[in-house]
């Protein structure tokens, strides 16, 4: 169990007191007496090693190095990495090796951090549990019952066992913040367009966001940073200079407003977990912070709006997976058609095909205006709640998810329940609005809570400051689940 | 909203997923109580909103004409499941 | 049976035409990758990644599109959108890499326009253009190469494509492919797309119905991907006739996709087609909106070249051309552009420019099967050819030789005539004497001519050519001929 910091194993690689060789085989190590959590779908013991040989050899030679290199960590197996078999945690692409790698990868790996693998998912980043897996379920290191949450659960898990001091994932409804809360670890998604999609495999693009799993707020502000710029190949990508959140961390929080969203304790969320968010909240207070209570009137539609927007594009997104270029191909289709639907049918789970189906439907000839249509107006309701609100303060907080990490196999047949553990992330999603999750301790189950920020767009350094203050006067983000 | 089977297996279809007919209504039924929680949105009164299909009011980038990526079909035809003479192979298609 | 083609008073039936043409972008790099667009290349060579619709891939847009496309719009006097939005045609075929293709719906780039239409007979119609749109074109499936399988060649897939959708406002095949001609005629103009039809970069769909004179619109059927103006011309004919007998027979007319068979001049369903389409459009979410601002459109403006019915209209109004002239020159912009050249160096000399431009040129070029562009005389060239024309140097009929001697590449005018040794004989001496030995050879036409018989003339010039071989100047010759044979 390691729960040392980037910038403290940094600091050890600099002395030589370790070395990005001895730091890659302890998470390998790690990794493999772990392997019961499946937080990981491969291993790459063979390529982290040759790439931690290459920095320690740059160290030696003198070269100066970013604060990530040697740094081992994990990619979500969302993001495309070249030569390395990529799934996205769908039997559709169990043999895909993609031919290139995504911006987060290229950028990792420019800093020199050393990835030992890619991490378990919901299959195509839809789920908020890791059931989704076509590659199995991922377990929450704190109970081995439990769901490390979705879809970056692996990530979370992986992170939250101490297998590696960060992991990257991606939010399209809470994919990064409900797992980092269910998993006791600090959980980053940055304001859309922030982060280049180039290379992240599309669940809803208007929505997918890469981000970061890590122990700290600090430890995300220095992965955030080195992931995120301008990208000239997602048209999405905003151009606009970004300030070096890690900078920014030493900010008293004295004079700053946050709101607390009374829609975000409403009926569904555990007294427990509602308990444990203001308690967390009152520590921010005793920093100089001032708690506003605020109302998102709109809350309420936002799993509504989500789950029309975001299957609509998946829908559209998931079209490419037709078994004629690449991915999983039906052995016995005789004709065209039977090439597309036995494929397709046979390499997707049966959460993505709800989605393909429910997204069709609401995109179809009749249906558009009464359900896509209307469901980007609502969106549309839902920012100018978020734009209403940060007129008069600075920050937004909730609970993350309104329980703590729910039973393997609790919802997995209820759909419904399961979209519903969704209902304070998803929201932030649809206004494009940076967010984190940070740990606000343990419920009367033992498990951990997750305190959500969610700060205007583009003021990731505010939240990570916010998040950091925390964090220094508490120790929840430290704890370790029981080996 | 309730679903009819035609339309699921229309729906199907589109999508481009086979469904067997046993697992029709299992399906039907699942996909009823999905849309049901749309019956949501009908209730925002959202009369005066633009939908918002981009989060950010951004206006698209554009490049520079100029050709900037080459061969690669070795690469390409190599993860097809089925690539011959230089093409992706399907099933006869008949016009 | 009757025809809408009847010019009777009372036609039974009426044809009402649409077109969709497909104009291709004549950009380097795709519309949304970097790949190239040459035609022809080895099979999948020229597809990108984004192109193979690979995972992770992302659309970014061509900026010369668009510019061409502005063009365009400003061409046909439509509004250019301020914004306009990139959608999604959701559809599966595996010439569709991406389940998907990327054209622009509720709101296209180029709005409302009208284009003049000359037909064959000279009548004028004004064709409405509803819009222009962006989108990307597909790849091509291979049927016949292999046994049981089609292959798929990923080249084109992504290539610009304008689409051009006229109103259904035409009524007669003939006004469709004049349509047609006139905005291949314009994109070309414009060097917006090289209007190759062969290699497919300007093609078209054809939206066909037929109804009573006044009757609400009929259900239409549309002819897919005809890519040449005779294959239009005939897939219309074809369709309106196979409507019209269908209805008198009882019929209904289903409203399917049909494709042309040029060996047969029939059309037929297309089976691969589902007559329902439902294409799910909704905007790019990977593409924010299109914004063009006022002052790039107001640049497009200002490049835009003088357009071709400009132009036609000058050159009649201004230069005094017969209309047919003016038609001809501007069928294209190189050609219009030569003449012009010619002309620079001539001034009022319009109507001998555009007799050489459309007779002699044309010839040529038409013989050798080249385009003006590569005509081996070039516009200053002739421009010294016709100017020694003018200035009595050498006759027509010697200019005609200078010509073609141009043309095989003996050089510019001037040398060939000092080569040759074609240069008039304008001197009245030199005349003289020529005519002095013709009248004394032959004695008897002499006095034939002085007892009357004027009609001799010719035969006394044609004499006098042959012995000059044929450089003396026919106007001096004429003169001084008439003198000697008057005996004065």
């Amino acid at each position: 169990m390691s729960t040392a910091s980037i910038a403290a194993l940094a600091a050890d690689l600099a002395v030589g007191r370790t070395s990005a060789v001895q730091l890659a085989e302890q998470s390998l190590q790690r990794a493999d007496a772990q392997r019961a959590l499946n937080s990981f779908i491969r291993l790459d013991a063979d390529a982290a090693l040759a790439a931690a040989r290459t920095v320690d050899a740059d160290r030696a030679a003198g070269r100066e190095m970013h604060p990530l290199a040697g740094i081992p960590f994990a990619h979500k197996d969302i993001f495309c990495t070249k030569g390395i078999t990529t799934t996205c945690g769908s039997r559709m692409l169990q043999h895909f090796v993609p031919p290139y790698d995504a911006l987060v990868v290229e950028r990792l790996a420019r800093a020199g951090a050393v990835s030992i693998g890619k991490t378990n998912m919901d299959e195509f980043a839809m789920g908020s549990s890791n059931e989704n897996s076509a590659y199995g379920a991922a377990i929450n290191p704190w109970g081995s019952a439990r769901v490390p949450g979705g879809s970056s659960g692996g990530s979370a898990a992986a992170v939250a066992a101490g297998i590696v001091p960060f992991a990257t994932g991606t939010d399209t409804g809470g994919s990064i913040r409900q797992p980092a809360a269910f998993c006791g670890i600090t959980g980053l998604k940055p304001t859309y367009g922030r982060v280049s999609r180039y290379g992240m495999i599309a669940y809803a693009s208007s929505l997918d966001c890469a981000g970061v799993l890590a122990r700290s707020a600090t430890d995300c502000a220095t992965v955030f940073d080195q992931i995120t710029g301008f990208d000239p190949r997602d048209s999405t990508s905003v151009d606009r200079p970004a300030d070096r959140t890690a900078d920014a961390l030493g900010q008293p929080l004295a004079g700053l407003r946050i709101g607390v969203a009374r829609e975000y304790f409403g009926g569904g969320v555990h007294d427990d977990v509602a308990a444990r968010t203001h308690a967390a909240l009152r520590e921010l207070e005793m920093q100089g912070a001032q708690l506003v209570d605020i109302t998102l009137p709109s809350a309420h539609h936002a799993i509504a709006a989500y789950y029309v927007i975001a299957p609509a594009e998946a829908s559209s997104n998931l079209a490419r997976y037709d078994g004629v270029r690449y991915g999983h191909r039906s052995m016995d289709a005789r004709s065209l058609d039977e090439l597309y639907s036995r494929s397709r049918a046979e390499g997707f789970g049966s959460e993505v095909q709800r989605r393909i189906l429910v997204g069709t439907y609401a995109l179809s000839a009749g249906y558009y205006d009464a359900y896509y249509l209307r469901a980007q107006k609502v969106r549309r309701l839902i920012a100018n709640d978020f734009l209403g609100a940060f007129g008069s303060v600075d920050l937004i907080a909730g609970p993350t998810a309104p329980t703590t990490a729910f039973r393997l196999g609790e919802k997995s047949g209820d759909a419904l329940a399961m979209y519903a553990a969704d209902v304070n992330t998803v929201a932030v999603n649809l206004a494009g609005l940076p967010a984190i999750s940070v740990p606000a301790g343990f419920a009367a189950d033992g498990l951990p809570v997750g305190l959500q920020l969610i700060a205007p767009a583009f003021a990731e350094a505010r939240l990570l400051n916010a998040a950091h203050q925390l964090q220094r006067v508490t120790d929840w983000h430290l704890q370790e689940p029981a080996a | 909203m309730p679903l009819d089977p035609a339309a699921v297996r229309h729906i199907a279809r589109l999508a481009r997923l086979a469904v067997a007919e046993d697992r029709l209504e299992g399906l039907r039924s699942d996909l009823e109580r999905v849309l049901h929680l749309f019956d949501d949105l009908a209730a925002a009164n959202v009369d005066n909103f633009a939908p918002l299909a981009h989060p950010h009011d951004q206006s698209l980038g554009l490049r520079d004409d100029v050709v900037g990526e080459g061969d690669r079909s070795d690469e390409l035809l190599a993860l097809a499941p089925s690539a011959q003479g230089g093409y992706f192979l399907v099933p006869k298609v008949i016009e | 049976m009757s025809t809408a083609s009847d010019v009777s008073a009372e036609p039974a039936w009426q044809a009402v035409i649409g077109l969709e043409i497909h104009a291709q972008l004549s950009t380097v790099s795709k519309l949304f990758s970097g790949a190239a667009t040459a035609y022809g290349a080895e099979p999948n060579t020229q597809a990108s990644l984004v192109d193979c619709a690979l995972p992770g891939t992302l659309p970014v847009a061509n900026r010369e599109a668009v510019r061409k496309a502005i063009q365009f719009g400003l061409a046909i006097g439509a509004t250019v959108a301020p914004h306009s939005v990139f959608a999604r045609k959701n559809y599966f075929y595996p010439d569709l890499p991406k389940g998907y293709q990327i054209s622009q719906y509720e709101l296209p780039v180029v709005g409302r326009g009208t284009l003049a239409v000359r037909l064959d007979d000279g009548r004028m119609i004004h064709v409405e253009i509803e819009r222009a749109h962006l989108e990307e074109d597909a790849g091509k499936s291979v049927h016949d190469a292999f046994h049981a399988e089609t292959g798929i060649d990923l080249n084109r897939a992504g290539t610009p494509l304008l689409e051009i959708v006229s109103a259904p406002v035409m009524n007669s095949a003939a006004e469709a492919v004049a349509y047609m001609r006139t905005v291949h005629t314009l994109v070309r103009w414009l060097g917006i797309c090289d209007g190759n039809m062969q290699e497919g970069s300007f093609r078209c769909d054809c939206n066909v119905s037929v109804r009573r004179p006044g009757a609400a619109l009929g259900t239409r059927t549309e002819i897919k991907n005809v890519n040449s103006f005779r294959f239009v011309e005939k897939a219309i004919d074809y369709e309106i006739e196979r409507q019209i007998r269908a209805l008198e027979n009882g019929e209904a007319i289903v409203q399917e996709t049909r494709l042309y068979d040029p060996t047969r001049h029939q059309t037929r369903p297309m089976r691969s087609k589902e007559s329902a389409d439902d294409y799910r459009y909704f905007p790019d979410p990977d593409l924010p909106p299109l914004s063009i601002a006022p002052a790039d459109i107001e640049r497009e403006r200002t490049r835009l070249p003088e357009l071709p019915q400009a132009r036609r209209q000058r050159y009649v109004d201004e230069l005094g051309l017969p209309e047919a002239d003016a038609d001809q020159l501007c069928a294209d912009r190189a050609t219009a552009d030569y003449f012009e050249a010619v002309l620079a160096e001539l001034p009022g000399q319009a109507k001998l420019c555009a007799n050489w431009v459309l007779g002699e040129v044309a010839a040529n070029l038409n013989e050798a099967g080249i385009e003006i562009d590569a005509a081996p005389v070039a516009a200053p060239a002739l421009a010294q050819l016709l100017t020694r024309l003018r200035e009595g140097i050498i006759s027509g009929k010697i200019a005609k030789d200078v010509f073609a001697a141009m043309w095989a590449g003996e050089g510019d005018a001037d040398a060939v005539i000092d080569a040759r040794g074609l240069k008039q004989i304008s001197d009245v001496g030199a005349l003289a004497t020529a005519i002095d030995l013709v009248l004394a050879e032959y004695p008897g036409q002499l006095a034939d001519y002085r007892n009357g018989n004027e009609k001799l003339l010719q035969f006394f010039v044609g004499q006098v050519m042959k012995r000059t071989r044929g450089q003396a100047n026919p106007q001096q010759l004429n003169e001084v001929l008439r003198q000697k044979l008057a005996g004065t």
